[in-house]
Formats: C-alpha cells, structure tokens, sequence
C-alpha cells in the first residue's frame, strides 16, 4: 500500500459515521414547492435533479475517485419520504453504543423545524402502518417475520456492463426513441410510460449535472493547487468527470469513475436494500485494463490505485441508519455491496483475469468493511485464482467469500432467464441471486421457521407473550404421529406465508406508484424499452424473495420430537412443550437428553437431514410461485443476515435443547455447537438440500487458523469448497480466528478496532458488534483437523 | 451394510474415524484410528488408543450427577458415592450402555467392534472430498498392522472403490502381515524414532530392530514411503541422532520425503484427561530454532523434509 492510499484509508477507516440532514431538507423543499405539480415519476426525476444541483460537492486531499453520497466522508443521507425519523431516533442515532452516527445539534434542528413538521404522516412508513391488518401486525409484532418496505425501498441490484458501454446521453437517445414509439391509440399505458420515460430522461441529466459540478470544483481546486503532480491529478478528475457519465468512459480511470457515479446516483434516489453493486467487477474493467497496458496509458501499480481509491469510496458510505426491527434485524454499517469476481462470461469462457488478482490484493491490503468481495468459482475457474482467495481468507477477516457460479447459473435458469444473462447474473448483499442489470430483485423480509414450529406446538399462541397470534391448529395432545404435527406446521407456515404476501404486495405496489426510481432504472434493462420503472414490471425479469431463517433449529427440533416422543415415548410432545415454554426449567437432563442424544442437521445424518429436506420442501411449496401484483414472482431465499438473533431472542425455547432468547441457526448452517463432525459432514448435509431450487443459501463456518497453516491447509480448503459445490453447494464463507483472539478482543477492544469478522453473509467489525452479536460467533462452531 | 460382495467382513476395533484429516496423507483423508499398539511410546498423544480393548471413559466435567449411568450398567460396574462417580474396571465389559444413557455426554467408550463393511460405509460418505482434493483413506492407530485381517480387508476394499490409501504404522509387526498389505497400500506413513536401539527400547518399550528391517524390506519393493519421525527434546533431538536417521533413510530410494513431528504438549493433557500416568511431565515443546536444525541435518543427505503433517 502506497502512502496515498494508506492516508485515505486511515481517513476512512477513523472517520466516525455521521447523519446529515441535507438530502432530507433539499428534498422537503422540494415536495413543499411541486408536490402534486407533476406526474409521480416526473417528480421523482426532478426531486433526484433538485438533489444533484445543490447537495455538497466534496473532493478531499489524495482523491482520484470522486463523489460521496453525503457531504463529507461516511455522511450517511436520510430519506424521510420512506422514514421520517423522529428528533428522539436522532438522539438516540447519536447516542446508542453500537452503530452509532454522529448527529449535529443544527442537523437535528432542520429536522425538528423542517423536515418532520412536513414529512410526518406523508413517509412512506407513517401512511403502510396505518394500513396494516391486525392478523399482520400480531405475528409481525410476535417475531415471526419482518418486512423489509416498512422503511427503506425495496431493491437489490446488480449493474451489467451497459454503462460501459452507454453514456448516460446514449440512454438519452434511447428513451427519446421509445417516447416516440408510444402508443397513445392502442395501448391504454402510454401515458403513464411517457410520464415514466420524461422521468428517466431528467433523471440522465441530474447525473450528468452532478458529475459535471464535481469536474468544476476539480478544475477549480487544480487552479489553486501549487504542487503541480496533484494539479495534474486534479485536471484529470475535471476531464474524467466532463466525460463520465454523459459518455461511455474510454479507460480504467474513467470506467471506475463511471461506476461510481451510477452507484452513487442510486443511493442519492433511494435507499433500497441492499446498496448497488457493480456485478462482474473485474470482467467489466477488464477490456479497460489490457487496453491501457498496450497502449501505455495504465500499468498494474496505478489500476491498483484505482480499485484501492473505489474500495475506500464505498467504504465511505455506511447504510443510512435504521430504526426498529429493521435495525435489530440488520444491526451494521454495512451497506451490502459485493463486489463479484472471476465466474464465467457470456460467452461461458473463464472470467478471471489479471484484474480479478488486483481486486484480491486490494482487498487484502485494505481489510475495511466495505465493500464485500467474493469469488464465483465455476468448474472452469482455474485453481489458481482459488487458492489466491484462500490466502486472503486465512488472514481471517472472512472476505472473499465463496459462491458456486454453476448452480448460480442453474438456478437463474430455473426461474426462466437466458443462459447468456444468467451467466452475466451473479449474487450480490449477502448471498442473493439475481441477473445482473437485467432484473429487479426485491427482498421482502425474513421468516422466523422455529417461531412458526412453536405456533404449531402452541395451537397458534405466542409462547413467549401467551397471545393467541395466529390460526388454532391443534393441542399438542391431539397429535397422533409426527405427520400430524408436521401438517400443523405446515398450516401454521401457509398462515404465516400468505399473511405476510398480501402485505409485501401492498408496499410493491406504493412503490411502484409513489416512489419510482427513475435513475435506476435507466440503467437496469429493459425498463427504458418497457417504459416502466424499475419497480413496475419494467425490468427483464422480476423476482421477489421470502428469506426463510432457521433450518437448523427447526430440523433439529422436530429430528428431537420424532426421535424422542414419537418413536422411543421417551418424553411426551406435551410434556416437552411445557418444559419448552419454562425454559427447561427443572428438565437439565432432558434439555442435555436432546441436545446430546438427538440426530442434528449438519452431521451426513440422514435421520436429521431427510427432515430438513421435508422442512425446504415445504417452505419452497408455501413460497415459490406466488402472486406479486407482476405475477407468480416470489421464490424462497435461505439468508439471514443477522436476523437470526434477532428471532432468537423472540423465539421460546426449543424441543433441540436450545434456551428461550438465544440465537437460532443461521443461514442454513447447522445450528451452532450441533454440527460434530467437522466441515466435511457440514457441507455433505448441506449439500442434500436442491439449492437450485432456492434464490440462495448461506453457510457460515469458523476455522480455527490451525486449520488453514501451511500449505495442506490452503490444498484442504481448496478441495472443501470445490467438493461442496460439485455437491451442488451454493454459498460458503470462513471466519478464520480463535476464541482466545475474540475473548481477547472483547476484553481489549480498542486495540482490536480492525478485526473484521464474517457475520452473516458479510463481514462487520467484531468490536462493533454488540455482546450478543459477539457471543454468537464465538458460539459457532470451530472446526478443527487433525 | 452387508458384507462386501466377494470380501470377508472381519471385525476390528476402531476408536476413532476422523474426517478432514489434513496431515495424514496427501489432501483431505479420512482416517481410521484402530484401537491397540504394541508400543508404549511416553509421547503418545494417543494414549486411550494403546489398549486393544474398549475401554470406558468418564469426563467429570460433563457430569450432572443423573445417575443414569448406574442404573443403565448391566454389570453394576458403576456406582455412585459421595466421592463421585466411580467405574470398576474389572466388572466392566465395555458394553456402553452408560454412555447411550447418559444425558449430557459425560461418558463414552474409547474402542468400538466394527466390520469393515460399517467403516466402508463411513469412508463412502467423503469420497467426494478424496476426489476434488487427491486425498483419500488412511489407516492408523494405535497400530493397524496389530489387526492384520481387518486392515488387510479395509484396504483391498478401498482399493476396489479407487480409493487411495495410505497405512500409518509403527513398523512393529511380523514381516509377513507387511508383505500382506503391501499390494493395498498407496503410501506408507512409516513411523522411525530413532536408530539407538537402546533408546527405543527405554523410551517405547520395544526393541527397533524389526521395524528397520521391515523398513529396508519395504523400500525394497518399491513402495512409497514418508518416513515419519516424531522429533521428541531428550529423546532424539541432538544432532548425532538425526544424522544416524538422515543416513539410513537416505539409503532407502522410495522415501519420497521425511516428515519431522515437533512433540505436542497435548500428550500431557491427554494422558491427564484419561487418567493415564504420564512420565514425561513439564516436557516443553521443541523450539522452532531446533525443529530447524534437525530438518537441516536430515535435509543434508538429500531427502525433502516436512515439518508436521
């Protein structure tokens, strides 16, 4: 690492996140000056333009990348048209020990006076809670799942490499092109697509108009500069910024830079969930790359500098702060763009190149939280570039992450895209699979699976509020065999599934009507062509996700009352669910009986992995298939993030011996402390369950950094991954650290600031962690070798 | 599962089956850890494994005082007194039912008859991991020559399956049980202490002068060998030693490579966990300056040396 880049790390890595209230005022004024003036997309358009007239333009010392979301480094914006946050959230923001923003007296002041008095009981959240049915609220409230559109916009998207090949004025040309093959005779849309289309057209000008201020104050600054290799610098910014995005970039520099300008134009729009990602990073930069090398513009140290300047970028914009359960569910400052490397190209060729090496030394001198990073190993992905990750992995900050590009490609090709963009399609925030550029891919909320096995052992009382939350199923009394019970759950899970559908289809639908993301869609196809916005159907392809959580809880519980009541009467399922609602109260040997004696998910036990497969079943029959106001759209995902504590907390005690409150399992790893039989019968139960069928699965295992010594250690690790996903595996990821370095870390942790750690599909600060959040990675499971 | 199909099902006595075994081999192996050994080595950091009998094991620790165990042994081997748990050895037939009854773990039978068909089963279950990795199986102890018929079946059976295999062995066995496993065997993890054969005898109990004959026989045969040297402070780690060893496995043309194994202070943990006297007490690891140097000494008469594994 150079010193440039080594102080602009420093920079990003100290600097604390802080609030501003300067989106949140522009956009007040706005509204307060032309809402109801025009048609909701041309507003939108204009709202994004109004921001990128007048939000700050910040260029700081070192900079070659430019642009930052809020006005200064790790300025996180805020977005009340979706969440009004109240002067109390603020002080809270401010004060609370983990994930906290700095905010500013005059920040909370333009709030108070300003943005509430005209955003309150007009945000997006204010107006969906009042529409909520009681049915939703009562297993909402009990932590049987959450919902993602109560607060930030729907999203997760990916780019392609049409903006590196379209200017934003090329864009321009297209929509002109589709406004004039409207239809206003025929086709009944017309107007609402060229309301749609004039929307998208202001939105290619704000970007321009931003980019162009950031060229001005370059030049500005380059002007006023006396060390003349930094003037230089400088000039090249101005001339880089003229040029991106109104035009297709024509080197490295540029092509970097124009990502960013889109990236940042997405999250200036809207906050959606997850922040954008650039796809196939290295792939796209690629041609760029060997094009600078042949002609002697570019060598390797200062496309290094580049990607470095782009990485610290993104680290500067942490999440925009949340409230609620979505800030239980999503406890970080991660912002969830992932950054995709190797795969295959369209062509179904290798995707590695010279850059996907730079990328990985970039993120393993760089070690900051943002952005994630992971590698998509097809079988043609040669061993070399695995193993490189492997050595990033094993200094333990659980970056690259691993993905199965194969079945990435099959399950895209499941749900009906073309081959060519499902291999241009990849996964992006923690583990979702989507086509890249080409689809909109909403996640919609998390479901609490054991919450909904306790509904059914409870005849659908919440055990841990005594509330009646949803349908009577049944006594446990009344349950003959364990098919009985089984079809309780699922009664209990088509309940809770069909509750929650019909409320994530209202909030798809208020923001396909009052929040159209006018910006993201130009560059997302085909929603120009379509003359539809991103959330209205405009993409290629729609999909909106169920991210189910759990399975290793579930299974092992219902493994543990198969075994335990049905088939030897050890104890009775009616005396087992009482104990279960007294915490195990009086019953340490039976919770050890359960616990010790009980075949559990992610030991190649058939007993327990047939189980889970019946549960996948029925969670993919409840979920794949269902009707989004676009059609039979939704799919299960079987991601946490680290939702799994969250439901722990609001889940009772399970029938597996696990306490009230404590975390449930993660992703679809085993649950912790239940897989004994190391990471080759992990993934071999894991591997057991059709991920195909599934729009991702996440597993989680921790290394002891013995594991990973020598070169045995890279070879095992290697072979580990290339065997899980020949077992059709999709995700897997390491934390590779001890116990005695965490414990030594909560103990010290100022001095352990940059220990990143593997969460749940992405990597946090463990100091920043809170002491549950720390616990439960200490919990997992390490394997060891021999 | 049944008996394999032209092939005995011999019974043996495995204590352990480890899977993601990284330094027993090439890739990732499973290994099958066979219960008994003619030795007696003070290093051990196996030591619940030189019995050949199950042996029952209890971890105070774990306990929670249930009584289970009492009331579920058939012998009545197990009692319970205000000084605790207590197992008596001679009444003990090694039956296990207190570990399947005890709640919480806290007991377990070290040793278990199994067929080869039951081992077979469990090795099946990693073949994909042996594939993608150029691992395999290997067999090791205790000592899996002392259970020749067994071992013999296990590895024509991998090799049925085109599995690779790889036999860990003290060397202590009759030349004729060697010769018998020899056309099974991929690679031999060949176990060499030292060429004093007073020290071995003091320090493992038996004499060393059939394992250097078996060595030099299977060299002889073309086999391919990793010598394995277990670098003990106070046994074998001066300088004259090592260049005695370096000397004479540098005489043996399939040693494909020496394997120097640093003493792990684990060995007293386990001795102490298993209630096993443990005569080398306060044995403090080797230095890495030493491990070094000893790898030097070796290195100079031509052979590749690997530290671990």
């Amino acid at each position: 690492m150079n010193e440039r880049i080594e102080r602009l790390r420093r920079e990003s890595f100290e600097t604390r996140p802080s609030f501003s209230a300067e989106r949140a005022l522009l956009e007040t004024e706005f509204y307060e000056k032309n809402d109801g003036k025009f048609a909701t997309p041309v507003l939108r358009g204009m709202n994004f333009k109004y921001i990128c007239e007048r939000k700050t333009i910040y260029i700081g010392p070192d900079e070659l990348i430019v642009g930052e979301r809020g006005p200064r480094p790790k300025a996180v914006s805020s977005f009340p048209e979706l969440t009004c946050h109240s002067v109390r959230d603020l002080e809270i923001l401010n004060s609370r020990e983990m994930q906290s923003y700095s905010v500013a007296k005059e920040d909370m002041d333009i709030y108070r006076d300003r943005v509430i008095p005209y955003w309150r009981g007009r945000s997006m959240r204010d107006k969906a809670f009042d529409r909520m049915p009681q049915k939703w609220t009562d297993l909402y409230e009990a932590g049987a799942f959450t919902e993602f559109g109560e607060q930030r916009a729907l999203g997760h998207t990916a780019l392609d490499g049409l903006i590196y090949r379209k200017g934003m004025l090329d864009i321009k040309r297209d929509i002109a092109e589709a406004r004039s093959k409207l239809d206003f005779i025929s086709d009944p849309d017309a107007t609402a697509k060229d309301d749609e289309l004039q929307g998208m057209d202001i939105s290619c000008d704000a970007s321009i108009i931003f980019a162009k201020r950031h060229a001005d104050l370059a030049q500005e600054m380059a002007e006023g500069e006396s060390d003349p290799a930094r003037r230089a610098e400088l000039e090249k910014i101005a001339s880089v910024c003229r040029w991106v995005p109104a035009n297709p970039p024509r080197d490295f520099w540029e092509a970097i830079q124009m990502y960013w300008f889109v990236h940042l134009g997405t999250i200036t729009e809207l906050n959606g969930w997850d922040a954008m990602s650039p796809g196939h990073f290295d792939q796209h930069l690629t041609p760029f790359y060997e094009r600078g090398l042949a002609s002697g513009t570019l060598d390797r140290e200062l496309a290094k500098d580049l990607v470095s300047c782009f990485w610290i970028k993104v680290n500067n914009t942490p999440a925009p702060p949340k409230v609620g359960v979505t800030a239980a569910e999503s406890g970080t400052y991660n912002d969830f763009t992932n950054i995709n490397l190797a795969g295959l190209r369209c062509d179904g060729t290798d995707g590695s190149s010279e850059v996907t090496e730079i990328i990985l030394d970039v993120l393993d001198e760089l070690r900051l939280l943002q952005p994630q990073c992971n590698i998509q190993v097809s079988a043609r992905t040669p061993d070399g570039v695995l193993k490189k990750a492997a050595r990033v992995v094993r200094h333990g900050m659980g970056y690259p992450s691993f993905f199965n590009a194969d079945v990435v490609i099959e399950e895209q090709i499941r749900v009906g895209k073309t081959l060519e963009d499902a291999r241009e399609g990849g996964t992006s925030g923690c583990i979702e699979t989507g086509c890249a550029g080409k689809e909109a891919y909403l996640l919609h909320g998390y479901l609490n699976t054991p919450k909904v096995l306790e509904l059914a052992l409870n005849d659908g009382v919440d055990l841990m509020t005594g509330k009646r939350v949803s349908i009577s199923t049944g006594d446990p009394s009344c349950f003959k065999s364990f098919d009985d019970l089984y079809e309780a759950f699922e009664r209990q899970l088509d309940y809770a599934v069909t509750t929650k559908i019909e409320v994530d289809n209202y909030l798809r639908a208020r923001y396909a009507e009052c929040f159209p993301a006018t910006f993201l869609s130009v560059v997302i196809s085909d929603c120009v062509k379509n003359g539809k916005d991103y959330y209205a159907g405009g993409p290629r392809y729609n999909t909106d996700y169920i991210q189910c959580t759990g399975i290793g809880t579930i299974t092992d519980s219902l493994s543990a009352i198969k075994k335990h009541s049905f088939e030897e009467e050890a104890v009775s399922l009616a005396k087992l669910v009482e104990v279960c609602g007294k915490n195990w109260e009086g019953a340490e040997a039976l919770r050890l009986s359960m616990w010790n004696k009980t075949p559990f998910y992610g030991n190649d036990d058939d007993y327990a992995d047939d189980i889970m497969r019946r549960v996948y079943g029925s969670l993919f029959d409840a979920i794949d298939g269902r009707r989004s106001i676009l059609g039979p759209t939704y799919h299960i995902n079987m991601l946490s993030t680290t939702c799994h504590n969250y439901f722990g907390k609001m889940t009772a005690a399970t029938p597996n011996g696990r306490f009230k409150g404590t975390p449930i399992s993660d992703g679809t790893s085993p649950s912790h402390g239940a897989d004994r039989n190391g990471p080759t019968a992990v993934v071999k139960s894991l591997g057991k369950m059709d991920q195909v069928k599934s729009g991702g699965t996440l597993l989680n295992q921790r290394f002891l950094p013995s594991v990973l010594a020598g070169e045995e250690g890279i070879n095992g690790l290697v072979g580990l991954i290339r065997s899980y996903f020949k077992l059709g595996g999709h995700h897997v990821q390491f934390n590779v650290v001890d116990e005695e370095t965490l414990r030594e870390a909560q103990r010290e942790p100022e001095s352990h600031r940059g220990l990143l750690v593997r969460v749940a599909g992405y990597s946090d600060y463990f100091v920043d962690l809170d002491l549950y959040h720390q616990e439960e990675i200490i919990a997992r499971t390490a394997q060891e070798t021999v | 599962m049944k008996p394999l199909e032209g092939l005995e099902d011999p019974q043996g006595t495995v204590f352990d089956f480890k899977r993601y075994a990284l330094h027993d081999g090439p890739g990732i192996r499973a290994s099958v850890h066979l219960k008994g050994c003619p030795l007696s080595c003070l290093w051990c950091h196996n030591p619940e494994s030189q019995e050949f009998e199950p042996r029952p094991l209890f971890r105070p620790d774990r306990c929670i005082g249930c009584l289970a165990c009492v009331t579920a042994c058939p012998e009545g081997a197990v009692s319970a007194s205000t000084a605790g748990i207590r197992t008596d050895a001679a009444l003990c037939s090694g039956t296990g039912r207190c570990a399947d009854a005890c709640p919480s773990s806290a007991r377990e039978v070290c040793g278990k008859k199994v067929g080869v068909g039951d081992v077979a089963r469990q090795i099946l279950k990693e073949r994909v991991f042996f594939e993608q990795s150029g691992g395999g199986v290997t067999l090791t102890g205790g000592e899996p020559l002392s259970q020749p018929e067994f071992t013999v079946s296990l590895l024509r059976w991998c090799k049925s399956r085109e599995l690779h295999t790889a036999l860990d062995t003290s060397g202590f066995a009759s030349p004729s049980v060697l010769r018998e496993a020899i056309p099974w065997t991929d690679l031999f993890l060949y176990d060499v202490k030292t060429m004093d054969p007073d020290k071995h005898r003091e320090f493992t109990g038996v004499d060393n002068e059939v394992i250097i004959s078996n060595l030099s026989s299977l060299a002889a045969t073309g086999a391919q060998i990793w010598a394995r040297v277990p670098f003990i402070p106070g046994f074998n780690s001066d300088g004259e030693g090592m260049r005695a060893l370096g000397k004479f496995l540098s005489g043996l043309p399939s040693v494909r490579q020496v394997n120097l194994l640093p003493y792990h202070s684990a060995a007293e943990d386990k001795h102490s966990r298993w209630g096993m006297a443990f005569s080398l007490t306060g044995l403090r690891p080797p230095t890495e300056h030493s491990i070094r140097a000893a790898a030097a000494v070796i290195e100079g008469f031509g052979l590749k040396v690997v530290i671990g594994g």
